[in-house]
């Protein structure tokens, strides 16, 4: 029987950068908020600046900073014709846990989404007609535009201290900066980080194609950096143990010593760890919460009620939660009807590795995990959809991100898989090779989606999350587009030899790819195409609001946490000047 | 011991390590059970760090054996660097199966069990250390039958020829499936060559020196555009160093 608290008047589920960002940004409310965070309390100091951290066996192969399967995971398949099974251990995708989520180890790459991507729907219709849209996938636009979440991607780069250059200040295009992108009101809070080779050979490929290369946005602080909030940053000492890793120096924005720190400093805040929220609770009607029921770090049964809740944990347990709690009407791929669910999405590649003789040094040991050129010549809308054949494009970039060996000893087409020959071959191209990688939208199709497992179940006695996901004709096409650009840039460069990636088969859940789940709660205008509302407020449940890529309607070819952030900050606006002083929809339905 | 009586070529481990009187790891492969006497008696080379100092925490001494057999195969000594039998691989992955990893940390073993599309990963009952354990067994006799000899007791190349096979999923084993058991055994063996040598492979940091990388602990925030397209020639740094 669970132990009934006294209400709160909100209620955060999840604390990494969205559940972070809500809480900040409500401290001077007054009102009395209780943060439920399922993992621990982890800090710069001590837990990153030791040496220990710096450990790949511990952090990238055992997954400390990650979700534990033994008990919480999903269950998947490609198609509805197979049986989903359990994802026994992590690979494809690394969700965090902890305090700061996947904050501490992301890479630390901070994009502003093209304008494109938040008006898929119309502005390719408006361009192509509706025949280009092909009959399985979903497009649809976010009911907020760029030009409506610009001054929130302004905040949450100044928040971060993103390193970067302005390719379109004021409208007026900057050399160096990347010229599709919408237009940015202020240049970024610090310099791009410095060039590798990687980055300058990527950069002179590029320009000899008549590419438009610039350096990649990432928020790690390229020099010592204090934003508006008086939290400061050291600079990035590009040690190449960033990504999947906390950073020793404050240098990688994360909400663990940004914007947490100042929601602790509300006397009306509380954090509890180790509490894991099995269900949001709704009164009779099924369209107020009124609690959440969550256990604590002895496992005792706890019912917290509150007044609004926030759902900010990661995209998958998001939709976990809104399916267990009957948030929304499930998606169901055989009639189309249903939002909760609906429109799952995944990364996408394509591209080559180059292996240079041992004149040219990449030293891709030193490296963050954004220090990578890139270009956007076909990504967005940039190119001609019916001309290449494929939607959503892809950002071609290069770089290292720190090469710590056991994941990282690339070998030429044709070296054996093991033995001596293997060895020399590892030994030879360690410090002399580069990719060339096409990162690549996903766009939502009706046949992928999310629901709950009819077999399998959590260490709580839940149902697992099931997914159902495979890539499409248009996701192939753009894979191989990828690595066609990708080899022309290669073969500009001379090197020895080149290998030319791309996808094939089915999308597969075990090597890693990109931690970039996105979908399950779009948003949208129409609640019958979305659970949330272009504030992130559920439709059917008012008083939730749903933060994270949940609420992408497909994945973009860009990394997602800028969005992510910009519409923490936009949903926390809504709420404080809008929902607070007369709680009820924000949107008309 | 029985398993080994029509093997000319194996060394008797259990006597080995009377006659020299430690608790060492050594090996059943001649040559490398040499090299392995000579550091006991201390004559080899530096004295290994406290995460690789000789002993099973996990193996029984035959399945070290096996593992040094194929590991010696994957990786071996050679004039480009070090073999993964003289960096302490098999003490890494003697100490993963011991530990958590080995035990089914982060892996979860819910039934129903069934096999799937290999794009749905990992679908076996097994702990890491079970499956290491069955499959040991499983190469074993698979390898009794096709040669009469142990695994470990075989030449050279045809312990390369039945570690293709199991690659390749051509063998046929009794208990685990063989292409999972390699790759187990394949992931382990590069993870401590090329891991830290606090996990106690990776001995010297020898396979760092090797490929040139600089180890932990480093600040490149001026290196990065000093030594760009430059090589950077420095002693690599364990966790241990710092320790």
């Amino acid at each position: 029987m669970a132990t009934k608290l006294k209400p709160v008047d909100i209620v955060i589920v999840g604390l990494g950068w969205t559940g972070g960002i809500m809480a900040k940004e409500l401290a001077d409310t007054g009102l009395r908020i209780v943060a439920l965070e399922r993992g621990i309390q982890r800090d710069t100091d001590p837990d990153f600046v030791s040496v220990t951290k710096d450990d790949e066996v511990r952090y990238v192969r055992r997954n400390e900073l990650m979700q534990d399967v033994t008990k919480e995971t999903i269950t998947f398949r490609n198609n509805t014709s197979q049986t989903a099974l359990p994802m026994r251990r992590l690979g494809s995708f690394l969700p965090g846990d902890g305090v700061g989520g996947a904050g501490v180890h992301w890479a630390g790459i901070t994009w502003r989404w093209m304008e494109w991507d938040h008006e898929a729907y119309t502005r390719t219709v408006d361009r192509y007609g509706k025949s280009i849209i092909p009959a399985d996938m979903q497009l649809q636009d976010w009911g907020v535009t760029y030009a409506e979440l610009e001054p929130y991607y302004e905040k949450f780069e100044m928040l971060c201290g993103t390193s970067g250059k302005a390719g379109n200040l004021n409208g007026k295009i900057v050399e160096g900066g990347n010229p599709f992108e919408g237009l940015r009101k202020s240049e970024y809070p610090t310099e791009p980080l410095v060039r590798t080779q990687a980055n300058l050979l990527f950069e002179k490929a590029a320009r000899e194609r008549g590419l438009h290369p610039f350096p990649q946005p990432s928020s790690t602080a390229s020099q010592p950096y204090t934003n508006p909030d008086g939290i400061d940053f050291g600079q990035c000492h590009y040690c190449g143990f960033c990504e999947q890793f906390g950073c020793e120096a404050n240098a990688k924005a994360s909400p663990h010593f940004t914007v947490i720190p100042l929601a602790k400093k509300n006397p009306n805040f509380e954090l509890r760890t180790r509490s894991r929220v099995l269900k949001i609770n709704l009164d009779s009607t099924g369209k107020k919460a009124v609690s959440v029921t969550y256990l604590d770090a002895r496992g005792n049964e706890i019912e917290q009620p509150a007044d609004l809740i926030i759902l900010s944990a990661y995209q998958l347990s998001n939709v976990h939660l809104m399916l267990l709690s009957g948030i929304g009407q499930p998606y169901d791929p055989a009639t189309g009807q249903g939002v909760v669910g609906r429109g799952y999405t995944y990364t996408n590649s394509g591209g080559a590795t180059l292996y240079f003789d041992e004149n040219t040094h990449m030293n891709p040991f030193m490296a963050t995990g954004g220090t990578s050129s890139v270009c956007d010549d076909f990504n967005g809308d940039v190119y001609d959809f019916a001309e290449l054949g494929f939607i959503g494009g892809h950002q071609l970039s290069a770089g290292h991100q720190g090469a710590r060996p056991i994941g990282y000893h690339p070998t030429p087409k044709g070296t054996p898989k093991w033995g001596s020959e293997w060895k020399a071959a590892v030994a030879r191209s360690y410090n002399h090779t580069m990719g060339i990688g096409g990162s690549g939208a996903v766009m939502a199709y009706k046949q992928n989606y999310l629901d709950l497992d009819p077999t399998y179940k959590d260490a709580f006695g839940r149902p697992l999350l099931r997914m159902t996901f495979d890539y499409t004709e248009n996701e192939y096409k753009m894979s191989n587009h990828a690595a066609d650009v990708a080899v022309e840039m290669a073969k500009t460069l001379n090197p020895k030899s080149f290998t030319r990636n791309t996808k094939s088969g089915p999308y597969s859940i075990v090597p890693y790819q990109s931690t970039h789940n996105m979908g399950g709660a779009l948003m949208g205008t129409d609640r019958s195409t979305s659970a949330l509302n272009q504030y992130l407020q559920s439709w059917d449940v008012p008083n939730v609001f749903v933060l994270g890529a949940t609420s992408f309607s497909h994945n973009s070819g860009k990394n997602p946490t800028g969005p992510v952030g910009a519409l923490a900050l936009w949903a926390a606006d809504a709420v404080k000047n809008r929902y607070l002083k007369n709680p009820g929809p924000l949107a008309p339905s | 011991m029985s398993k080994r009586n029509d093997d000319e070529c194996a060394v008797d481990r259990r006597n080995f390590l009377k006659v020299i009187g430690v608790a060492s790891v050594s090996t059943t492969i001649p040559g490398v059970a040499i090299a392995a006497e000579t550091t006991a008696m201390g004559h080899g080379h530096a004295a290994p760090a406290l995460g690789s100092r000789p002993g099973y925490v996990f193996l029984n001494l035959d399945e070290g054996g096996f593992i040094e057999a194929a590991i010696d195969v994957l990786i071996p000594s050679d004039s480009t660097g070090p073999g993964a039998v003289e960096s302490g691989v098999v003490i890494y992955i003697d100490r993963q199966l011991g530990g958590a990893y080995g035990s089914g940390a982060r892996l979860y073993l819910q039934g129903p069990f069934q096999e799937g599309e290999p794009e749905q990963g990992y679908q076996l009952p097994f702990t890491p250390a079970e499956l290491i354990k069955a499959g040991i067994a499983d190469v074993d006799a698979y390898a009794l039958e096709k040669h009469q000899k142990n695994f470990a007791a075989l030449s050279l190349g045809d312990r390369d020829a039945i570690l293709k096979e199991l690659d390749e999923g051509k063998a046929t084993l009794a208990t685990v499936p063989a292409k999972i058991f390699f790759g187990h055994l394949w992931s382990l063996t590069q993870e401590g060559y090329f891991g830290d040598p606090i996990h106690g492979g990776n001995t010297d940091k020898a396979v760092w020196k090797m490929i040139g990388f600089p180890g932990v602990g480093n600040i490149y925030t001026d290196a990065i555009l000093e030594y760009r397209n430059k090589p950077y020639p420095v002693e690599p740094q364990s966790i241990q160093d710092f320790s």
